[in-house]
């Protein structure tokens, strides 16, 4: 595997926080989002930055313990634990929070976080029928209505779909990138995907986020793919959210001497097939029909998700799958049990891992990882 | 051929020397130093076996104290080794079961000894050897004692999966005068009810044999055969099957 250098995209993150540290004072305006639900062109039409507050790290959880139970997942913990303790910059600068009803600990933690600043909550349809559909696209336009009114400006149609002909460029650029690894051996390791697809989350330019992105693929392309140095065992690797900071499992296979190809997750291929459709007479509309298509855990039924692992699974030439599911997830903990269905009649050996973001159970999560390499060698 | 095969557990270290006409078998407490209970057993079958190192063709280290055994030696883990070595002992066996010192583990396997699937036990000690050596703390007891000590015909049922609430469980009950042989049967039952629901996950398929250091516990055995509706075998050498397995691979066999 080529030394793909991603150091420029590790650094979208710090260099955003000078930029808007630069630029508040002349009246810049950020949103903090929380979730890939939450539709990102409507803050980029208002000529603000969004920024990912979705917790990764590990470092605020026993603070948001002193408020939230020790029973909730790590990410939900982990991302009100920032807000809690002031320690995330993007978080302070943000004008306007949005979070999203993907779950009940969410929700229920979105309620109590508006003490600490205001959060707008969409309530998102789980499921898609014609009532909830319309139900979404009212939630849309009432995102829409908060940020002009909390931003005090104005989103024309013509600012929506700008904006949505930037993000569609930006994830087809994304996919290309991702799709790369269908080759053997993959030109770009898991945890530097990884670092590519989290990071750009946090950019403060979206141009100059894709033409970083057309330079990595342009590189990509130029490696030499040698077909016999592929010798490491392909992981698909889906499930819950993994960020930087909470990457464990990617490192650990990585160490184990098999290689992360692809990653069915938030940060990761799940949401990089949806486009919004450019034909679509309203824009909100068009967003509408595109965010609702996302198959998290948290719609049910969730048939695409299926689908598209099936799909992934053969395009990546996937040798097994582990479905990592971060502690009190009960979504994807349960829908594991429709993934295991469907790797197994793959005939690819499986795992499910239940974890959170601590090092604790390193040891015995290696254990089972090295287990299930050795069945891809049987 | 001579080979070794050592399996370094979290409690006990098992270590196996194949040679074209014997078998050696050897375990030892593990202790706190999982690279010196290596060494300590892979010398004392050498000398069992009145060989020496150089003689020996190939070894392979399993369990968890795999990594910190550098003597130069391959490691596989614990799962393979296991499937491996009750392949070995019964050819016949499709679905196993090891429960040992922290972990208890299900695998199904194939005909051919191949790993089909397997599942673990998360993080705590409930369904492990660790549970039952808590508990024979609290009852004065040595954790070998405990299978002779077992009355099932009055067990009482112990509802606490943690090992810390499920000994305050037990000091509850000997304060209310239960019969210990009863609530030892209800130990064996905890144990034996947390496995079998990890084995049904995985889909039970006879025969399945019973190994690990637990399986030396008949009061343990008869709690799984009870929760599965089915036979349990328990091979003489249960608690070397990893080792054993080990060894055959390291074998390349």
């Amino acid at each position: 595997m080529a030394d793909i250098n991603v150091d420029q995209f590790a650094n979208i993150r710090s260099v955003a926080l000078e930029k808007i540290l630069d630029k508040k004072k002349e009246g810049l305006k950020v949103v903090g989002i929380y979730c890939t639900f939450c539709p990102q062109e409507l803050v980029l039409a208002a000529g603000a930055i969004p920024v990912g507050l979705c917790g990764t790290r590990e470092d605020p959880i026993p603070a948001a313990e002193e408020v939230l139970p020790r029973n909730l997942c790590p990410l939900i913990k982990s991302s009100y634990g920032f807000a809690l303790t002031d320690t995330c910059p993007f978080f302070a600068f943000s004008d306007l929070i949005v979070g999203e009803t993907t779950c009940d600990g969410k929700k229920k933690m979105f309620e109590i976080m508006q003490d600490l600043k205001p959060v707008h909550v969409m309530q998102l349809p789980h499921q898609k029928s014609p009532f909830s559909f319309d139900l979404w696209v009212k939630e849309i336009r009432r995102l829409r209505s908060r940020i002009e009114e909390v931003l005090e400006v104005t989103i024309t149609d013509e600012d929506i779909w700008k904006a949505i002909d930037l993000v569609n460029r930006e994830k087809e650029l994304l996919k290309e990138i991702c799709d790369l690894n269908q080759m053997s051996p993959p030109p770009i390791r898991g945890i530097d995907l990884l670092t590519v697809t989290w990071s750009s989350g946090f950019s403060h330019d979206k141009e100059e986020v894709i033409q970083m992105m057309e330079a990595l693929k342009n590189k990509l392309e130029s490696i030499k793919i040698e077909p016999e140095a592929a010798q490491k065992p392909r992981i698909l690797l889906t499930g819950c959210p993994v960020g930087l900071g909470s990457e464990k499992v990617i490192r650990l296979v990585d160490e184990l001497g098999a290689t992360v190809v692809a990653m069915e997750n938030c940060s990761g291929y799940k949401t990089l097939e949806l486009r919004t459709d450019r034909n679509n007479d309203d824009p909100i509309v068009a967003l509408a029909e595109k965010y609702v298509n996302i198959p998290c855990s948290c719609m049910s039924p969730n048939p695409y998700r299926m689908e598209l692992l099936g799909r992934m699974i053969d395009d990546f030439k996937a040798d097994a799958v582990i479905d990592l599911t971060w502690q009190a997830c009960h979504t994807y903990n349960i829908e594991s049990y429709e993934v295991k269905k469907l790797v197994k009649e793959k005939g690819l050996p499986f795992l499910h891992l239940e974890s959170d973001y601590s090092s604790s159970d390193e040891e015995s999560l290696k254990v089972r990882i090295e287990a299930m390499l050795e069945m891809t060698k049987q | 051929m001579i080979t070794v095969g050592l399996d370094i557990g979290s409690v006990a270290s098992k270590g196996v020397l194949l040679s074209p006409d014997k078998k050696f078998f050897i375990v030892l407490p593990t202790g706190w130093s999982p690279r010196d209970v290596g060494k300590q057993i892979l010398s004392n079958l050498l000398m069992q076996a009145g060989i020496e190192q150089e003689d020996v063709d190939a070894m392979l280290v399993t369990g968890y104290g795999r990594v910190s055994f550098n003597g130069a030696a391959r490691t596989v883990t614990e799962i393979s080794c296991h499937a491996r070595g009750v392949a070995a002992l019964c050819p016949e066996a499709r679905t196993i079961i090891d429960i040992g010192g922290q972990d208890s583990k299900v695998i199904s396997i194939n005909e051919n000894g191949k790993v089909l699937d397997f599942a673990m036990n998360d993080k705590c000690a409930a369904g492990t050897g660790r549970f039952l050596q808590v508990m024979a703390n609290t009852l004065g007891m040595d954790v070998g004692e405990l299978a002779a000590s077992e009355d099932p015909s009055v067990t009482v049922a112990i509802n606490s999966m943690c090992t810390v609430f499920a000994e305050s469980e037990i000091i509850g009950l000997l304060a209310r005068g239960s019969p210990k042989g009863g609530i030892i049967a209800g130990l064996h039952q905890s144990v034996g009810k947390r496995v079998a629901t990890l084995a049904r996950r995985l889909g039970v398929k006879e025969k399945i044999v019973f190994t690990g250091g637990v399986a030396q516990n008949a009061g343990v055995r008869r709690a799984l055969e009870e929760e599965l509706q089915s036979r349990v075998f328990v091979p003489a050498e249960c608690q070397f099957t990893g080792a054993l397995g080990a060894a055959l691979l390291a074998a390349g066999s």
